[in-house]
């Protein structure tokens, strides 16, 4: 008996350290949208190695993702209104619903417990269950006397299970609070300006800014003032000049800020403005190659990398923020639309969408590091993207 | 705040020598109409009309360019986005001249820019029909 129980011992020791050998962490893991085939590839961002592909994601063209607090589930949310829910380890779609017909990316409230999505179509917000996907509150996005629905778009988490966004055809921004339960206290703020096209809150949560498309200037939202009003700023930053033509709306995020300064993409001009994190007040511009899409400061501020709508999605510029110059220009293929730092910013990795490839450079020496294929990548999203409000 | 809307507006000039243009388009149509029936008679699987004086390479890389570059606003699908759906039910009752005009002029005080610069009129004629055919998806 004695030997038996011993044999079991043993057996049971074999067995649990071939588990342990198998058990790994997800926080260098990532994901890149293959928007052509409506897949996820998960890579592993130690190794510069694919893990494995996610398919049946439906239309993921302009996805987006957030990751639970553990950083074992990411969140897609697709173009067809599809909210998929993915288990990073296993490479399983968890859940899956359609909850909208015209969907514009999403966020996850800083408790872990609550997804928002932004619709374009029916208009509005609709927030689920983190663990089950169902359905926690509908907030249609009626405006004006007709009561007609606003398409939605910069949405982010803010503090204290609050979500915020604007709204495209109504110029009006909304926070929605879910402090005290399942229904949300709403507040609107109108008159913000004419078609916000994204919107972006710091690292902090404290402040929320939506760029316009249909006037020179940004609104800001001080979430910290009591109560919160909006503002313009960078009121006639085109000083009346005429627009070249923007090609592809610029994205706003929470990566631009670096250090003191906000670096942020002009509209129709070809320029990234540099803005005082205290006064926001412009500080100075950048003259850059093209009309920029993304300013996305690196993780410790020093660097600003930049990409460019049509004709120039080709190149990429990276400022140099204490100099407020570019120091360095490459050309990373057709279509370098997304880029997405390593979490203390030593590795950058690059889609390349009409090259099918995504590509891995060091940000100090800028030497490309490795060349991994994807198909028609665009985002990037890597897992510690958890713990940062507003991404 | 509305000044470059009230400077592009002015830039509708250039679209008078597009309309006696227009002319000369319709019989390209008619042209490419009848190519297609001759191709649909004739061939199988080949559903893009061959349009006068554009390759099948460059075909192909419009085709991609309306996908993935229109798909920013319009959605890759065509299903729409920030931009309304592009699928040809919502072109019923529209010419593809003023497909193509919108194309490379855009739509002031919109989101739509003009596309002049990037593409040809050969070119914007190419993918108006495309879409109003739904060849596009």
């Amino acid at each position: 008996m004695m030997r038996v129980i011993a044999t079991l011992a043993v057996l049971l020791g074999l067995a649990v350290s071939a588990a342990a050998d198998d058990l790994r962490g997800t926080g260098d893991l990532g994901i890149v949208i293959e928007r052509a085939s409506g897949s996820i590839a998960i890579v592993d961002t130690t190794n510069h190695a694919i893990l494995g592909r996610v398919e049946g994601l439906g239309d993921v063209s302009h996805a987006s993702a957030v990751y639970s607090r553990d950083e074992r589930y990411v969140y897609v949310f697709g173009r067809d209104g599809g909210l998929t829910k993915i288990d990073m380890l296993t490479r399983k779609i968890v859940d899956r619903v359609v909850q909208s017909g015209n969907a514009i990316g999403g966020a996850i409230s800083d408790d872990g417990r609550l997804i928002a999505v932004s619709n374009y179509e029916p208009g509005g917000v609709k927030v689920f269950n983190a663990e089950t996907l169902d359905l926690v509150a509908d907030i249609p996005a009626v405006y004006g006397k007709a009561g007609a629905r606003s398409k939605t778009v910069g949405l982010v988490d803010a503090p204290g299970r609050r979500f915020v966004f604007s709204l495209w055809d109504a110029g009006e921004t909304w926070i929605v609070d879910f402090s005290t339960g399942e229904t949300p206290q709403v507040t609107k703020f109108a008159d913000i300006g004419l078609n916000p096209y994204d919107g972006l809150i710091t690292g902090d949560g404290r402040h929320y800014l939506a760029g316009l498309f249909g006037e020179d200037g940004l609104a800001h939202i001080d979430l910290w003032a009591e109560p919160p009003a909006p503002r313009r700023i960078l009121d006639n930053y085109g000083r009346g000049e005429e627009k070249l033509p923007v090609y592809k709306m610029p994205h706003l995020e929470g990566w631009a800020l670096a250090g003191d300064r906000f670096f942020l993409p002009a509209i129709g001009r070809h320029e990234v403005l540099a803005v005082d994190a205290r006064s926001f007040e412009e500080i100075g511009r950048i003259k850059v190659k093209g009309q920029p899409v993304f300013a996305v400061a690196r993780p410790d501020g020093r660097q600003v990398w930049v990409n460019f709508a049509l004709p120039d999605n080709r190149f990429i510029q990276v400022i140099d923020v204490p100099t407020m110059t570019i120091v360095h220009e490459f050309e990373p293929g057709p279509a370098a639309l997304h880029m997405e730092f390593s979490p203390r910013g030593h590795e950058v990795w690059i889609s390349v969408r009409d090259a099918d490839r995504v590509d891995v450079y060091d940000t100090r020496t800028f030497a490309k590091i490795a060349e991994l294929p994807a198909m028609k990548p665009s985002g990037i999203f890597f897992t510690a993207r958890a713990h940062r409000t507003g991404l | 705040m509305y000044d470059h809307m009230a400077v592009r507006t002015t830039k509708s000039g250039q679209k008078a020598p597009r309309h006696k243009s227009r002319r000369v388009s319709y019989v390209e149509i008619a042209a490419a109409i009848a190519l297609t029936c001759i191709a649909l008679a004739a061939a199988i699987g080949d559903t893009i009309a061959s349009a006068p004086g554009l390759t099948q390479e460059r075909q192909r890389q419009l085709t991609e360019f309306v996908r993935q570059d229109c798909g920013s606003c319009h959605g890759m699908t065509l299903k729409g986005g920030l931009g309304r759906p592009l699928s040809a039910d919502m072109f019923e009752g529209r010419g593809a001249d003023i497909i193509a005009e919108i194309i490379l002029d855009g739509i002031p005080g919109t989101a739509m820019p003009p596309w002049r610069a990037l593409l040809t009129e050969a070119e914007a004629d190419w993918i108006a029909e495309a879409l109003k055919r739904g060849d596009i998806r």
